[in-house]
């Protein structure tokens, strides 16, 4: 459990390393994030932090935000999120998560939307293969046959079917960080991450399964 | 001759740019991060990749057309020595524009036709040279792959 960074996709790159290879990378405008909460085991029942993120205009914030902004000095923030941590200690209300966080040669894990493909066909959501296209064949790119006969008489759950497809969250693993230009607030990772440009994205540690916390 | 003009403009401004905004963004970060910040017009998204590809850019490089026999110095690495090795043939096509751009130069070796398409801006090239101008009436050279001996000539031009 580790504190993460909030940050914007600016777009795809490429980035030739120190061989001369060319290697594809994403962007992104990361921080600096304000501390707007503390959490502790005495007063919430655990540890963590809560961040904010991205500018917005103040009278698009409401009042109670204002005031929840206000205890640590902010006016107005886009975005809030919210990281579990083991201790606050060192980390003060008010202060600020900025791309020194991160390191060159390190491994994160970017959650964010994935782009948004509205109702979608079997093809598309599912990868399912589509029929001819000619010699008299009407069947393009219909379902088919969706179940058994009277036996059993229902269609399975979970059966796939044609429907809103993107948009929802998802977390690329296990990124490797190229560069971190701490003037200009940037990320460079190897690699795609969800989302299109300009979307909101959750950046942290790598969490490997079977690693022992705190690596 | 068009187009290399008009990237050296963009890269001119996205360096002005970088550096009219750097000095009141440092100085605001200090005092508050979040709400000065919205008011001092950051680099917008393209301008920021723009900035990251120019970085990455060489400067130095001549103005190379199709047609052109050029020499390309390839860095090669053997263990832990690194030597650079002369590549010599005619541009046969340029693709790509800006990080990204390309050339694929032809050249027969012991007889068989043989074509490497350099990335212009990698560090593996470390140097272009234009040996001869050529004079061509395509973009793309390809119907040279179809031509063998003194056909596969490309007329010199002196006016570049």
């Amino acid at each position: 459990m580790s504190i993460g960074i909030l940050g914007k996709k600016l777009g795809m790159s490429q980035f030739f390393n120190d061989e001369g290879k060319s290697i594809p990378v994403t962007l992104i405008e990361a921080g600096p994030c304000r501390i707007t909460q503390l959490k502790s085991t005495s007063t919430d029942g655990y540890n963590a932090v809560q961040l904010g993120f991205g500018d917005i205009r103040e009278k698009l914030v409401n009042k109670p935000a204002k005031g929840h902004l206000a205890k640590s000095g902010d006016e107005a923030l886009r975005h809030l999120k919210e990281y579990r941590v083991d201790s606050v200690d060192g980390l003060e209300l008010g202060g600020s998560i900025s791309v020194t966080a991160f390191e060159p040669g390190q491994k994160v894990d970017v959650s964010g939307d994935t782009m948004g493909r509205g109702f979608s066909g079997l093809q598309k959501r599912h990868g399912f293969s589509r029929g001819p296209m000619t010699h008299g064949s009407k069947n393009h790119r219909e379902p088919g046959s969706i179940g058994a006969g009277t036996t059993p008489g229902r269609v399975y759950p979970g059966k796939r079917m044609a429907g809103r497809y993107g948009g929802k969250q998802i977390t690329t693993r296990g990124l490797v960080i190229l560069k971190v230009d701490v003037e200009r607030n940037l990320l460079v990772v190897k690699g795609s991450v969800p989302g299109k440009p300009g979307a909101l994205l959750n950046i942290r540690p790598a969490n490997r399964v079977g690693a022992k916390a705190g690596n | 001759m068009a187009t290399e003009s008009t990237e050296n403009q963009a890269v001119d401004q996205v360096v002005d740019a970088t550096v009219s905004t750097a000095a009141p963004a440092a100085t605001a970060v200090q005092e508050k991060p979040a709400a000065a910040k919205a008011k001092t017009g950051k680099l917008s998204a393209q301008e920021l990749i723009r900035a990251f590809e120019a970085e990455q850019l060489k400067d130095e490089l001549p103005d190379i057309y199709v047609g052109d026999t050029v020499k390309v110095g390839v860095r090669i690495r053997e263990g832990n020595k690194e030597r650079v090795q002369p590549y010599e043939g005619v541009v046969i096509a340029k693709r790509h524009g800006g990080l990204n751009e390309t050339i694929t130069v032809r050249r027969i070796f012991q007889g068989i036709g043989v074509e490497r398409v350099f990335m212009l801006h990698s560090p593996q090239v470390a140097s272009v040279n234009v040996e001869r101008r050529g004079k061509v009436r395509r973009a793309k050279l390809f119907y040279l792959r179809d031509r063998v001996g003194k056909a596969t000539r490309v007329k010199q031009r002196f006016d570049r």
